[in-house]
């Protein structure tokens, strides 16, 4: 029998003595080597490093004292975060060796509030994809489906928490990489707003738009984690002092009176109406909890787009450059520097990657930049204004977080644009700088799960929460 | 058409990405095809917008001002070098770039 570990369930059994930190490490490790060579959601496993946490948590339960608000959870990190001694590939060839030496501050704190850190997951290429299939280590397999895709990028971290391999997991989302997967793979998602998490130790995609944040088996845990990982860091320069609130009781507020906004602009042509369906059951269940469900205009959605995919291509083509054969990863010998640089990116980036940075490079290059990346930052001014405008009529915004379910593994990977297009629904509240949450709203074709996502302001992460947490208290996950 | 094999040639040479005959032709059709669909952003008046290039408003962030530039030891320099492909401590080594 499988239990559904969650992080109060650790909580309580290592209390009560019913469990230790290291027999749960043992079991989860157990899980992994059951299910892995299937889904391949893990790269790299740290066993050593787990178990040594393990036994500290062990120790300190065997005192008596109160344990850290973490103690003995077993968790994920996403290939892109920093681990120290723990191999990090970012899902890359040109990364294949590379351990990092230092821990990014999200899986430091995560360690200090007692977790365990059970491994690195599978990702697309730096974080470049929507389905996992772009990962130099193969794809992730849903694990709801597993001749279907888990999402992407965070595709093994979203899987390994949905079949039960780890209790919570770091991802990362750029546009929509920690909440589309999390729709797809069925288990809530979030990432809070820009600059809420530090980003120390992340390794870079877009830097105006990256942020960490978690996977876990219910909303509640969601805000465990992020209590734990947000916060000012003084090694990350855009992470804020905004102060983080309690966000475990913020979860248990009522909803009733809360004025949720429902952009007609995210309901258009292209939907799948299998999941056109689910959210509107979603938004009759906010309806039924007491909440007011009003119109609004979010007007620039369309041009979400290709906004976002001008501006993180043109950072990533820039963060990008440090892969050169010089201070770590792959070096492929040349006859010269120059030849020596252009044979190592050529080697050792995959198709998507060099295709982003190739467009990145372009919308960057003399006589494009004021027509391309000038021109989107204007754009995704006025996106950003969309929101504000929508935040003073209403506390949240509700939308699908994809319009689409998880699509069978190969079938969108021959048109980038076709998955790129995909991406509408997450990457405008990226653009924005909001916080967001994708939380698991029933399931179509008898098993392919669907996702609801709701938005709040910048640094409204508590108002998010708690209609997350009402919403999947009221049964929403099984529309 | 927007995008030209030269364009690619261009834009691979400002990259440093070595591409094969193929990848040049690949990308040349994808990269117009998205550079084509970026073109609707010309549908909209931007002239009196102030473009984005910073999420943060100055008082959400912390180091809107100059933090004291305090020199702080780096315990890792040893390992950081160890992760080199060809490393000759305190130095990272890299093809001669200067003939004499």
């Amino acid at each position: 029998m499988t239990i559904s570990w969650t992080i109060d369930g650790v909580r309580e059994a290592l209390a009560a003595k019913k469990v230790s930190a290291r027999e749960l490490a043992g079991e989860f490790y157990k899980r992994i080597e059951a299910r892995n060579a299937e889904l391949n959601a893990f790269l790299t496993l740290s066993p050593e490093r787990a178990y040594a946490q393990a036994e500290r948590v062990d120790a300190m339960a065997a005192t008596g004292k109160p344990l850290p608000p973490l103690a003995g959870v077993p968790v994920a990190i996403k290939d892109v975060i920093s681990t120290r001694g723990i191999r990090t590939t970012c899902g890359s060839k040109i990364l294949e060796k590379y351990v990092p030496p230092y821990d990014a501050t999200a899986v430091e704190r995560l360690e200090k509030a007692g977790a365990v850190i059970l491994g690195k997951t599978n990702c697309d290429e730096f974080a470049m994809g929507s389905s996992n299939e772009n990962s130099a280590y193969g794809p992730v397999r849903n694990p709801e489906a597993t001749d279907h895709v888990p999402g992407g990028s965070s595709g093994g971290s979203a899987a390994a928490v949905a079949a039960g391999l780890a209790v919570a997991a770091l991802g990362t989302d750029t546009g929509g990489s920690i909440r589309q997967p999390g729709a797809f793979c069925g288990v809530p998602a979030m990432m809070g707003s820009y600059g809420r998490v530090s980003r120390y130790g992340l390794i870079a995609f877009a830097s105006s738009l990256d942020r960490i944040g978690p996977f876990a088996r219910n909303v509640k845990d969601i805000a465990s984690v992020l209590q734990i990982i947000s916060g000012r860091d003084p090694q990350d320069s855009t992470s804020t002092t905004a102060p983080v609130p309690d966000y475990r009781a913020e979860t248990e507020k009522p909803v009733k009176g809360l004025r949720i906004g429902v952009p007609k602009e995210y309901f258009g042509a292209g939907m799948d109406e299998g999941v056109r369906k689910k959210v509107e059951a979603g938004i009759e269940l906010f309806k039924k909890l007491g909440c007011k469900l009003l119109d609004i205009h979010m007007p620039h959605t369309d041009y979400a787009i290709a906004t976002y995919y001008i501006i993180a291509t043109a950072e990533a083509s820039s963060n990008l450059a440090r892969y050169d054969g010089v201070r770590y990863g792959l070096r492929v010998e040349g006859d010269s520097l120059l030849s020596m640089y252009r044979k190592t990116r050529g080697a050792g980036f995959g198709a998507e990657v060099k295709r982003r940075i190739m467009l990145g490079t372009y919308v960057l290059s003399a006589g494009y930049y004021d027509a391309y990346y000038l021109k989107g930052q204007k754009v995704r001014a006025l996106i950003a204004q969309d929101f504000r405008d929508a935040f003073t009529k209403v506390d949240a915004i509700v939308t699908p977080t994809s319009p689409v379910p998880a699509f069978r593994l190969g079938e969108r990977t021959a048109d980038p644009m076709q998955m790129y297009l995909a991406d509408i629904y997450t990457v405008t509240g990226s653009l924005a700088g909001v916080p967001g949450i994708s939380v698991p709203c029933g399931k179509v074709c008898g098993k392919l799960p669907v996702g609801l996502q709701l938005f709040g302001p910048a640094f409204g992460e508590a108002r998010v929460l708690q209609l997350a947490h009402a919403f999947e208290g009221a049964g929403g996950a099984d529309l | 058409m927007k995008i030209s094999r030269e364009d690619v040639l261009r834009v691979a040479e400002l990259a440093y990405l070595d591409l094969s005959e193929a990848e040049m032709e690949t990308y040349r059709k994808q990269l117009d095809d998205i550079l084509e669909y970026a073109g609707k952003l010309n549908e909209l008046d931007t002239h009196s917008v102030e473009p984005m290039a910073q999420v943060l408003k100055d008082d959400q962030n912390a180091d809107a001002t100059l933090r004291e530039d305090l020199v702080v030891p780096c315990a890792v320099a040893d390992d950081i070098l160890e992760q080199a492909p060809d490393p000759e401590p305190p130095y990272f080594r890299v093809p001669k770039i200067i003939e004499r």
